[in-house]
Formats: C-alpha cells, structure tokens, sequence
C-alpha cells in the first residue's frame, strides 16, 4: 500500500524545481486526486467486497473472487442473526457498553472533579495515582487480572466485565477530564456556594452541565474503545458462548467458517458488525474525529 | 464544620473510582511483579519462590527473541509508513488544493476523503482481523489474490510465507491507523495561520516548497505525539495477529508478539509466573521507549 502513495509523492516534490509561482495545477491536482481515490478504493474495497460476499453461494466465494453474486440470497443474514447469535452478541455488548460507559463517566468525572477543583491533603498524590495507570501495559496485568476478579466472584459475568473496563478507562478518562475542569471559571460554582447549593448539587446541576464538551469527546472516545475491546471479554468471558461480545463472537465465527464451510454467513456476521458502527459514524463522525482527536491531543 | 462537610464530600466523590482502580487495575500491576519471580501456574496455593530464573530463562527463549524482533520491525515500520501517508493526505485535504478564496483549501472532495479514510479506526481490530483474513486468502478466492490471478499473476501467500506475514499484518496495521493521523495532522494544518502561507505563495512558493518549509516544521509537535502513539501500538498488535496468525503468530511463530506469548503462556500452558516475566519486560521496554522518545524530543510540558 505505501509505495502506491510514495510515488505519488515524488512528482509533488519535483514541482520545487519549478520557479512559477503556481506549479502546473491541472498535473498535480491530477495526481493528488488520484493517490486520495486510490487510498479511498483500498479502504471501500475490503467492505464493499464483504457485504457482497454475504450474498454469494460457497462456491462463488471460492471462485472468482472479483464476481458479482449470481442472485441476492439473503439466508446467510438469517443463519449469522439466528444460528450464529450475532444478534445476541450485539445485544451483550450494547448492555455491557451501555453500563460500562456510563459507570465510567460517572465516576471518571466525580474523581476529575474533586480533584482539579478541590485542595485537600493527598490530592496530587492521588492524581499521580490514576493518571499512572496509563503508563503500564494492560498484558502486564492480563494473568493476575484473571484470578482478581474469579476470587471477587465475578469471572464469566458481565458485571465484572463492566467494573474492569470501568476501572481500566478511569486513568485517561480522569487525566483527560480534570484538565477540562480546570479550565472552568470558579465564579459559577462560588455564586453557586453563596446561593446554599451543596457541593455534590454545585457538581450535578452546575458544573457537569458546563463541562459537557469534554464529557461529549471522552463519551464518545469511551464507548468505542470499549465497544472494540477484545482482549479482556476474552480472558473474562471465556466460558460461556452465550455471554460473548461482538468481536469475541466474529472471531469465533471466523475460525468455525473453516469447519463447517458457511463463508456466507460469516460474512453476513462481519456486516452485522460493522453496520451499527457505520450509521453510528455517519451520523456522528464530526463529533467522532474531533473526540477522538481531542483525547490523542491533550 | 464546611471544611470537614468538604472533606466528606471529596471523599463520598473518590470512594468508589479508588477502590474499582485500587482491586482491578493497581492491585494486578503489582502482582505480576510479584508472580514474575515464581513458578506459579494459577492453581498451586503456594507458588514456589524462584528468584529471577523466569527472566534468565526468557534470555534464552528463542521465541521472546522472535517476539522482540518483530516489536523492533513493528517500532520502525509502523510510525514511519503511516505518519508519512497521514502526513501527505493531510497535506492535499487541507492546502493541496493552494490559495482559494480568502484562504488555503484542500483540493475538491476533501471531506469526502476525510470521512472515508477515518472509517477503519472505528472498527473494531478484531472485525478487521476477519476481514482482512478474507483479503489475503492464499488462492484466488482472497481479494487481492483474485485480482492477481485476473491481472495473470501468481497468487501470494500474503500470510503463509514466513518472510511476508508480518509485512501483511503491519499493512493492515497502517490500513487502519491512517485516517486517524490525518485527521490528527489536519487539526495542527489547520492551526498553522494562514498568512504563513499566502506570503510564501506571493512569494512564489510551490506546494512542495510549502509543505517542507512551513507546514512540517510548524507540525513537529503533532508529529511526535502520533509518533509515539504509533510506537506505544507497536508493543501490542494483539488482536489483529490473533485473529489474522492465530494464537501461535502462524506461520511458524513468525508474526508472534510479546502479548501473544503473555496470553498463549497465562491461558493455555498455565505458566502465569513465566508469563508475568514477560509482562514485566514489555512494561519495561514500553516506558524505556516512551521515556527515549520524549526525552529526544524538546516539548517544554510534557504529558504523559
């Protein structure tokens, strides 16, 4: 892929040579365009070719592979949602992520809170505390992980899955939040004070409401890392199919395609990944690149 | 009587983050050192004391040595592809298209592209992982191979030859990372003021001219954030190479990567102390690189 978009580049250069104050527009525009549609083609192409292999018949899949499917069959969607329990993976994840997230905004932002605007004994210390949590890797913790939560009673459950992604979102989700809370004029939350509003009503009522662009960004960075997670369902969720999340269930899917020859509807399984998270990106995907691009930043 | 109705407050707010981070991230952290130095295997109740014999005996694993080769490919090849394709795309979507109007503007269609080239890093790496298994089918049912196979080509075995599969996987790494550094690089394009640029077109500047004398420079910051988001990447792969290779890195190990033997040593061979040696040295060449990139780079604050 990157030499197709290095040699475009080399003509782009070359134009140096040129002393024109405006290097030959029709040329270069020409060629940018072409090396912006080739990346745009490389990226369509592997879903396009996906949706319509969940058409095809095994023996087209097997065959030409650049063919169109022969007639619409649409029992590959029917076999992934029913047989295959995508639908059931979907509905697991969209639980797990629904609560997940919630908790760790929640918390994420009651901790940021206090401790950006709040002076107490310990409070750096405790700041250091979380925001250090992003330094390790989480493969560092992956065994011990595992008999934490079988020893708090919680493994196979989809309550101890919600808690650690909880618990692994809090650093960054605080590290990002406290900084945004820091940037919030005091005199709001004074006037608030002098009004008689307690602190946990100041919080709630005042301050979250004018945080909401950074809880907007972080939201938005937390359901789909979480809803992406693969690694911990993985370890925490192992045992029973029925619990799984999507992408363990893809994987999954995948690997069995290969035994009982039903490419179609895995095909059909990997759309039913994907589409929620298209419409969801095309309806959000502003708020998606500058939420993401906001956490990568700070 | 406010100052301790305070103090109750601010603890009421950390009680419960304390206690979720303090059991299911802290207290794992610190015990993978500790199981590091034993034999542990997850069910004995004693795990035998062995000193350092896990990392002496991790000198000598032929497969941690495979490992760390491939974070060392990974560590170059991934940054350095991807920040230079994100780079050029940022450039053409945002100043490609020269002085329009009252400004610089990217050349027509850049939104489109923008939107499209971020849609992979909303997937989930474990769906691209399948996807991609279908891509590079070894015969010409995959995609590309399909492709070849038309154009009168041989297939290639894009994940069955040992010296090509990591290559393959580090493409769909960059496949995937892209988008997100262009939007990454567009922000800090877009910050650079315009003038810059239109006194250097006055003054006769190309596009290329103005992307090496301007646009880079101004950009070194953002650079070097991607750069080490990249190079933090380049320590995991975990999903995709187990989707795309399996648990063993097939073929032959060649594609393993140090989470793939944490993983394979904790859950399928039980040897949690051997594999908790591992995490320990991936924590340290994580932070070892983190603190040699930071350090090489002049940032006044840094956040980390």
């Amino acid at each position: 892929m990157a030499p197709d978009s290095l040699d475009s580049v080399r003509p782009v250069r070359s134009a140096r040579s040129v002393p024109d104050a405006r290097p030959r527009p029709g040329l270069l525009n020409g060629l940018s365009h072409a090396a912006l549609a080739v990346w745009a083609l490389l990226i369509v192409a592997p879903l396009l070719w996906t949706f319509l292999a969940s058409f095809k018949s095994n023996t087209e899949i097997f065959g030409d592979a650049l063919q169109l499917p022969g007639e619409l069959r649409l029992d590959a969607w029917g076999r992934a949602w029913g047989k295959a329990h995508v639908g059931r993976y979907l509905l697991n994840t969209a639980v797990v992520v629904a609560f997940s997230t919630f908790g760790t905004m929640l918390f994420g932002s009651m901790a940021a809170y206090v401790l950006a605007r709040y002076r107490f004994p310990g409070s750096r210390v405790i700041y250091y505390y979380f925001t250090a949590g992003m330094a390790f890797p989480v493969f560092l913790a992956l065994g011990p992980l595992f008999f934490v939560v079988k020893r708090v009673g919680l493994l196979y459950t989809h309550t101890g899955v919600v808690l650690v992604y909880i618990a692994y979102s809090l650093p960054f989700t605080i590290f990002f939040l406290a900084a945004f809370f820091r940037t919030l004029p005091e005199s709001v939350a004074e006037a608030a004070r002098i009004d008689g509003a307690s602190h946990t009503r100041t919080f709630f009522q005042i301050m979250l409401p004018m945080a909401r662009p950074g809880l907007v960004s972080i939201t938005i960075f937390n359901v789909l890392g979480q809803w992406n997670q693969y690694l911990l369902p993985l370890v925490l969720l192992a045992r029973d199919e029925r619990d799984w999340v999507i992408t363990q269930g893809i994987a999954n899917i995948s690997t069995l395609a290969g035994y009982e020859a039903d490419w179609p509807g895995l095909f059909a399984a990997v759309c039913m990944a994907i589409l929620p998270v298209l419409v969801v990106y095309v309806i959000f995907q502003r708020q998606i690149q500058s939420g993401l691009g906001a956490g990568a930043l700070k | 009587m406010e100052r301790w109705r305070t103090y109750g407050f601010v603890a009421g707010f950390l009680a419960v983050p304390i206690v979720l981070y303090t059991v299911f991230v802290i207290s794992p952290y610190v015990q993978a050192f500790q199981i590091s130095l034993t034999d542990w295997n997850g069910i004995a109740a004693r795990p035998g004391y062995v000193g350092l014999d896990n990392f002496r005996r991790l000198l000598g694993d032929e497969v941690f040595w495979r490992a760390l080769r491939n974070h060392g490919i990974l560590l170059l090849v991934l940054p350095i592809a991807t920040i230079v394709i994100a780079l050029f795309f940022a450039f053409l979507l945002n100043l490609g298209g020269g002085a329009r109007g009252p400004g610089m503007a990217g050349v027509r269609g850049s939104a489109f592209y923008r939107v499209v080239f971020f849609f992979p890093q909303v997937l989930a790496v474990a769906v691209v992982g399948v996807l991609f298994k279908a891509v590079y089918r070894p015969d010409e049912s995959g995609v590309i191979n399909g492709a070849l196979v038309r154009l009168g080509a041989d297939p290639v075995g894009w994940l069955i030859e040992p010296d090509l599969a990591l290559w393959s996987i580090i493409a769909v790494m960059v496949w995937q990372a892209v988008g997100f550094y262009v939007v990454l690089f567009s922000a800090g394009m877009a910050a650079i003021p315009k003038d810059y640029f239109e006194a250097a077109a006055l003054d006769g500047a190309g596009r290329a001219r103005l992307f090496f004398s301007i646009t880079l420079p101004l950009l070194r910051d953002t650079v070097q954030v991607g750069w080490v988001y990249l190079g933090i990447a380049a320590f995991d792969g975990f999903a995709l190479i187990q989707v795309l290779a399996g648990d063993k890195g097939e073929p032959d190990g060649a594609t393993t990567v140090l989470p793939i033997e944490i993983w394979k040593n904790a859950f399928s061979y039980s040897k949690v102390g051997y594999a908790s040696a591992m995490g320990v040295a991936l924590f340290f060449l994580t932070v070892t690189f983190a603190v040699l990139t930071l350090r090489t780079t002049r940032r006044e604050r840094i956040d980390l």
